[in-house]
């Protein structure tokens, strides 16, 4: 008890000397009050507060309850019982997903499309510092080069929304493979550094050549089309507009949630993809690199182009995450591929837990979703996710859903 | 003579860690390597897998139909003046540069384990061994995202494979545990059948005894005869422990201060006046520090 009392006391002190200057100090014209009571209040709550702290972790309930919260540091990853599938709920959340357009306002359906395009990227990133181990600090490069992809690709090649998903796609993978073979013999720390890098790259190239990329005044994208038909009141390239042509009333929502139906069923598929490349020999060679790469050489898989296809794969998922982006907003600039950026794809792959693809997922659009649903709060949002950030990382630090192992059953064994 | 090393040298900036190293290894037999601590063991294992770059010396393996094969050729050499004028020389040596390592040397028949056991911890037993099989399995993305016939074919073939190891080492029920929660005598086991797996002609173990009890050095010592015996595979492998190595090789080098200091059959080893010096001066030295 003594000692609590010393302790709260020392740090009330402490309050007190900080808040002295902070708020007991006011500017008022020319001069300065002093208000000396709002210190002492502030001092008076930190001593309280710090005892009712003390006392209540040093109380065996206060102890009990920390053991229970803090105690628990098992490794995390899990073997699956059985070849279990969860079929059904699969098919549930696929058939909610798709009629989601049904029920929500073209608001809602845009901000569905956001958080996809941000399932995408995690989903990219997730191949790269997830399963492959490798830390990219600048995913955002890729991302950016897939919207510049159809961005540019319009403008000088005439390229349509339908062929840019897989030119975007392919540049991407491109950029990830020129730019990842000369650093990707360099390993954590290093690697970040150079990827940082590359990010802020991309963007600075972006934002100066100003006589091919539209410089920081962006370029205009052109809406996505339905084999061909527009979705404006009037047919600007000429032809029939969508609404006439399936003779429906005009609606501006139409093009939305044709977008939201195009990148929900390219999500689907990617997200397959990737949860069948963990049970594909790629997918487990990844992985093994991220556990011991000098036992991988050991067994003849080859680290650089092993790294190399995880970092192109990545990257591919990245651009096509940047054509849809380019697709719904109708416009890019440099200003949408921050640094920031990069580190909030991150944010959600560590959040979800590095490799666990249904994580990914869920920690994408609970993070695109939410600062939505919480818009008066917008303010707090980079504090709120500092504190999820922090508090995650207590409670689990392997992310929200436990890495599993997939199982195979043995034959002929009792 | 499947392995022949000439002349092998290892240097660390001042340290020779290895000094004109010769030694052969027969097709079929098993050849220990041994000498005190930091004779230069495993830094010679590292030369021979692939993961140190000789100084100098030279290292062939007989590569069956391939013929010899240079393993330090594979790992990506300087290129050398004449290079320059020689077009083909040129371009062998830039794809190794490009291409080649340590894993070319795996793929090409050496397979090898760990003085301190590397397996890939979070990841299931059985997924350590198909990891192993980088020959064997189906690498086409489509077939597998389909999971056409032939790629199903080629998975079972390789937990067929898998199993085959696993029930070898008797530690077929750890198949889908974590590597990383098996117990220490099997985690080693289990890094020695992943070695196996990529079908190796020759399997360089690094102290596989190194902390097992003795009922488990037992069953180690009839894996290891089984190994030769049933599979055709040749064995060179590091150990301390002397009853083990005088129980199965049938040849011996012993290595001291980077050194060759004798090779021959463990009968000539065991009255070597070299050896015993080398060993007990070793003793002696500890002695006198008491
Ligand atoms: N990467 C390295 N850099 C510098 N010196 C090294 C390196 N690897 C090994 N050495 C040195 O080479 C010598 C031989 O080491 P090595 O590990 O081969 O011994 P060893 O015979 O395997 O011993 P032990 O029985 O203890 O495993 C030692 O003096 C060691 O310090
Ligand atoms: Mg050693």
């Amino acid at each position: 008890m003594k000692s609590a009392l010393k302790e709260s006391g020392m740090t009330a002190l402490i309050a007190f000397l900080l808040f002295g200057p902070l708020s007991g100090l006011v500017l008022s014209g020319y001069g300065i009050e002093v208000h000396g009571f709002r210190p002492l209040l502030m001092a008076g709550l930190v001593f309280v507060g710090h005892l009712c702290f003390t006392l209540f972790a040093r109380s065996s309930l206060g102890r009990e309850w920390s053991a229970s919260v803090f105690g628990r540091r098992d490794g995390g990853v899990t073997v699956a019982r059985g070849e279990r599938g969860h079929r059904l709920l699969i098919a549930g959340v696929m058939l909610l997903a798709f009629s989601l357009p049904l029920f929500l306002s073209k608001y809602w359906i845009s901000v569905a499309i956001l958080a996809l395009i941000y399932v995408l990227l995690a989903l990219g990133l997730n191949i790269v510092v997830g399963l492959a181990g490798m830390l990219d600090l600048g995913f955002v490069a890729f991302y950016a080069v897939g919207a510049y992809g159809y961005a540019l690709g319009f403008e000088y090649l005439g390229l349509g929304f339908w062929a840019a998903i897989p030119f975007g796609a392919l540049l991407a993978a491109l950029f990830g493979a020129v730019l990842g073979f000369p650093v990707l013999r360099m390993h954590g720390d290093y690697l970040a550094i150079v990827t940082l890098g590359f990010g802020e790259i991309i963007r600075l190239v972006l934002n100066n050549w100003g006589s091919f990329t539209g410089g920081p005044n962006g370029v205009r994208v052109p809406a996505a089309t339905f084999f061909g038909l527009e979705f404006s009141r009037r047919a600007k390239q000429g032809g029939e507009p969508f609404h006439q042509f399936f003779n429906i009333t005009y609606s501006s929502a139409h093009k939305t949630i044709f977008l939201y139906g195009v990148l929900l069923v390219v999500v689907l598929l990617i997200t397959f993809f990737v949860v069948r490349l963990r049970r594909m020999p790629l997918g487990r060679a990844w992985e093994a690199l991220r556990e011991d790469e000098i036992a991988c050489r050991s067994l003849g898989i080859n680290h650089v182009t092993t790294k190399l296809s995880a970092f192109s794969m990545g990257a591919m998922v990245g651009g096509v995450g940047g054509v849809f982006f380019a697709a719904s907003q109708g416009f890019v600039n440099p200003s949408s591929f921050t640094f920031f950026e990069s580190a909030l794809i991150l944010a959600v792959v560590v959040l979800g837990g590095m490799g666990s693809t249904v994580g990914v997922i869920v920690a994408a659009i609970v993070l695109t979703v939410l600062p939505e649903i919480l818009r008066d709060l917008a303010s707090y949002r980079v504090l709120a996710f500092g504190l999820a950030m922090v508090l995650m990382m207590i409670w689990r630090p392997r992310g929200l859903i436990r890495p599993q192992r997939p199982f195979f059953p043995i034959k002929g064994s009792s | 003579m499947l392995l022949s090393a000439q002349d092998l040298t290892m240097r660390f900036g001042g340290v020779l860690a290895l000094n004109q190293v010769s030694f052969e290894v027969e097709q079929g037999s098993i050849t220990a390597l041994i000498g005190p601590n930091g004779a230069g063991k495993t830094t010679a294992f590292n030369c021979i897998t692939g993961f140190y770059r000789a100084s100098s010396g030279r290292l062939i393996l007989d590569g069956g139909e391939e013929g010899a094969i240079d393993l330090l050729e594979i790992l990506g050499e300087r290129f050398k003046a004449e290079d320059f004028i020689h077009p083909a020389a040129f371009f062998k040596r830039l794809y190794y540069k490009m291409f080649g390592g340590a894993h070319r040397v795996a793929r090409s028949g050496v397979a090898r384990t760990f003085q301190n056991v590397r397996l890939f911890k979070e990841m299931t037993a059985m997924e350590n061994l198909l990891v192993a099989q980088r020959h064997r399995v189906n690498h086409n993305l489509l077939a597998g995202f389909f999971k056409t016939a032939a790629f199903l074919k080629s998975e079972e073939a390789a937990v067929a494979e898998a199993c085959k190891w696993l029930e070898f080492f008797e530690i077929l029920e750890d198949a889908n545990r974590l590597a990383g929660e098996l117990p220490y005598g099997n985690q080693r086991r289990l890094e020695i059948a992943r070695a196996l797996c990529t079908e190796p002609r020759l399997i360089c173990l690094d102290e596989p005894a190194a902390g097992l009890n003795p009922q488990e050095t037992a069953r180690l010592n009839a894996h290891i005869r089984k190994l030769r015996d049933q599979f055709q595979v040749t064995v060179l492998l590091i150990e301390h422990d002397m009853g083990l190595v005088m129980d199965i090789s049938d040849h011996v080098v012993v290595l001291d201060h980077g050194e060759v200091i004798a090779t021959g059959s463990p009968a000539e080893i065991q009255d070597n006046q070299k050896v015993l010096e080398a060993y007990l001066g070793v003793a002696e030295e500890g002695e006198m520090r008491l």
